[in-house]
């Protein structure tokens, strides 16, 4: 397997507040060090809770927000601090699926205007019914029909309107795609279809998807692999089996156990976590996890324990290797 | 577990009318709650699961513009009888809200003052119902958001709901529900908006709760795993009625309906992740327009057992079943066995 995406050690800080000049400003530690790689062909998820940094992640690595510190390479290229015209070839090659299909369609397009747009600024030049047909094979891929693209957005249910975001993110052929909760803002059953979706388009068109959610449901049976963050920190990596199985740091550990298992014979202990994600402006000292971890140990507030292998493929950050974990999963 | 009957539900039904349009939004919904009881309301969006809680609180807009007819009784703190709440006069009706029935929204964020703090929408709340001292409501806010969980209760007092986490907010919401101990809690995708750790939060609190006084619990979730977690008794509804309605565990062993069915198999099943067991069930189609409802059975569009001549002609009554079960399916007594 070779990497599509190697992200290194990636920072993103938003300034908070401050005076006229910037004096005294803090900063929020979006991203506070990120390295990963996504190899070619695979679904990475991110999960982790709300303030954890996944959207952060997501837009820095398309290049949507500037990073403040590291590198994000694409296809071995560094485009870290790429200018916007060198960075339009690679612009193409990797597209955002959103998570609201309601807030991000323009509502005064149809659907072949929406869908079209990318074409319109990568493509120019394309005649008129050369971009109805492409507009019309894209959305018999998603499984619309082309009748759809004289439709507006209002007329679409929201598994459609996903469908439609789906179809304008995917004709440049891009190679790379980032989804950001998909599925989360649709009904139960649509949410089957468009996961569906996502594996049947990923096998057929080979794309490589950076996959952010937090339905651990959806999460299990979509990637390959699974990161999971906190605090702008990535603590662990692992395959998606092995993550279940066999996690190794004690923040996946609480955080899968808190998923509920839609079995009501099934009673399981539960690691309920105290409290709140603390402020990313002022994180804990070391591992940012400690307080509200139930195995911290003093040491843990010194240092920021580094991500390293703990099995084949499984990275974690945590320097307790003495304690046994609980699976969510047998 | 079955206590006291505390709210009775009978053929309840409501209609909006826009435009000379007129959208049954909930037909036919009876149900029975009882004392300490978690009755989970499950179905998709348009389901009818917010109108009909609505409509037991009586917060819906006034005729002609939305009808509700059928029977809401509710028992009486009070101890005398059942209470008709849709007969009850508005003044009355407000007595009865908080202190007989109280109601948690999704949106913590929305359905608070944020120009308020929380300490003074609390005590409002107390001493609307409770005649006390301002002194006294303090004390009794911060003994309400102690309950909940809420470290530091006193200092909370003075923060405004910006200030406050999206789990937090959600507790001070269920504090001030719970300010006049109401006998029966409606808690509409209470954690919908919230993480998992901090769902996983919240459903400990309310069974912690309910076990200290005996509330009964109407959980409206589209979240299988938590209804899994939570509830004594599932009622799924779809396109504004009632399809099947049974004790959690048979419903989850054998779905009659098949929607009720189809809504089980298609969420991804968290024992087999990783082990890429190919696509999901999903149900077909999209969830009906209330305006254009399909004739006969409002789900033969999208079933996988659909009857041609049957299934889009007949209307499925919800008929009940020797042990105690309610389904709304012409076929389900072919799925029995």
């Amino acid at each position: 397997m070779t990497a599509l995406v190697e992200i290194d050690s990636l920072q993103k800080h938003f300034p908070v507040g401050g005076g006229l000049f910037g004096r005294g400003k803090k900063q929020v530690r979006a991203l506070d060090g990120v390295s990963l790689s996504i190899e070619k062909g695979e679904i990475l998820s991110v999960v982790g809770e709300s303030g954890s940094g996944k959207t952060t992640l997501g837009r820095t690595v398309l290049r949507l927000t500037d990073p403040t510190a590291g590198a994000i390479r694409f296809e071995g290229q560094d485009i870290t601090s790429l200018s916007r015209r060198a960075l339009r070839p690679f612009r193409q090659r990797m597209q955002l699926v959103f998570q609201d299909p309601f807030a991000s369609l323009n509502p005064r397009q149809t659907v072949e205007q929406i869908v079209a747009t990318p074409l319109a600024i990568h493509a120019g030049g394309s005649s008129a019914t050369e971009k109805r047909e492409r507009v019309a094979d894209m959305l018999r891929l998603v499984g619309l029909q082309p009748h759809h693209a004289d439709r507006y957005p209002h007329e679409l249910s929201g598994g459609q309107r996903q469908r439609v975001g789906i179809a304008r993110a995917l004709i440049l052929n891009p190679s790379f795609l980032v989804a950001d909760e998909p599925v989360s803002a649709l009904d139960v059953s649509i949410q089957a279809q468009v996961v569906n979706l996502l594996l049947e388009l990923k096998e057929k068109l080979g794309l490589t998807i950076l996959f952010i959610a937090h339905d651990l449901a959806v999460v299990g049976h979509i990637s390959d692999r699974i990161a999971v963050m906190y605090l702008g920190r990535v603590v662990e990596v692992a395959e998606t089996g092995t993550l279940f199985r066999s996690p190794r740091h004690p923040y996946t550990e609480a955080l899968f156990s808190a998923a509920p298992i839609p079995d009501p014979t099934v009673r399981r202990s539960r690691v309920l976590l105290q409290g709140d994600i603390p402020s990313p402006i002022d994180p804990p000292s070391g591992c940012a996890f400690r307080t509200r971890c139930r195995h911290a140990l003093p040491e843990c507030a010194t240092v920021v324990p580094p991500l390293r292998q703990v099995g084949p493929g499984h990275l974690s950050a945590c320097i307790r290797d003495d304690i046994a974990l609980q699976a969510s999963i047998a | 577990m079955a206590g006291e009957l505390l709210l009775e539900v009978e053929n309840l039904a409501v209609s909006f009318r826009s435009r000379g349009a007129v959208a049954d939004a909930v037909s036919d919904v009876s149900f029975r709650l009882h004392q300490g009881e978690t009755l989970a309301m499950v179905g998709e969006s348009g389901s009818g699961k917010s109108v009909t809680s609505l409509a037991l609180m009586r917060l819906l807009p006034d005729a002609p513009q939305c009808q509700v007819r059928g029977s809401v009784k509710l028992r009486d703190k009070t101890g005398s009888g059942m209470l008709d709440v849709l007969a009850l006069p508005e003044p009355q009706m407000q007595a009865v809200r908080g202190n007989n029935i109280a109601m948690v929204f999704q949106e913590p964020m929305t359905s608070l003052n944020p120009v308020k703090t929380i300490g003074a929408q609390i005590t409002e709340t107390i001493r609307l119902h409770r005649p006390m001292l301002a002194r006294a409501a303090e004390d009794e806010a911060v003994r309400l958001l102690d309950l909940v969980g809420i470290p530091a209760p006193r200092q909370r007092l003075t923060a405004y709901p910006h200030q406050l986490s999206g789990g937090m907010r959600q507790r001070a919401m269920i504090a001030m529900a719970l300010s006049c101990e109401p006998s029966v809690l409606i808690a509409d995708e209470p954690t919908t908006a919230l993480d998992v750790t901090i769902q996983a939060q919240i459903l400990d609190l309310l069974k912690r709760l309910q076990e200290q006084t005996g509330m009964a619990v109407i959980f409206i979730t589209h979240n299988l795993g938590v209804v899994a977690e939570i509830a004594d008794r599932v009622m799924v509804m779809y396109s504004g009625r009632v399809v099947e309605q049974a004790d959690v565990v048979p419903l989850f062993q054998q779905p009659l309906m098949p929607y009720t069915r189809g809504l089980l198999r298609s969420v991804p099943r968290l024992d087999l992740a990783g082990r890429r067991a190919g696509a999901l069930y999903a149900i077909p189609g999209n969830v009906p327009d209330p305006r254009r409802p399909p004739p006969g059975c409002a789900f033969h569009p999208r079933c996988d057992s659909f009857a041609d001549g049957r299934c889009n002609v007949e209307a499925p009554r919800l008929d009940s079943t020797a042990d105690g079960r309610q389904v709304r399916c012409l076929r389900w007594p072919e799925f029995v066995a």
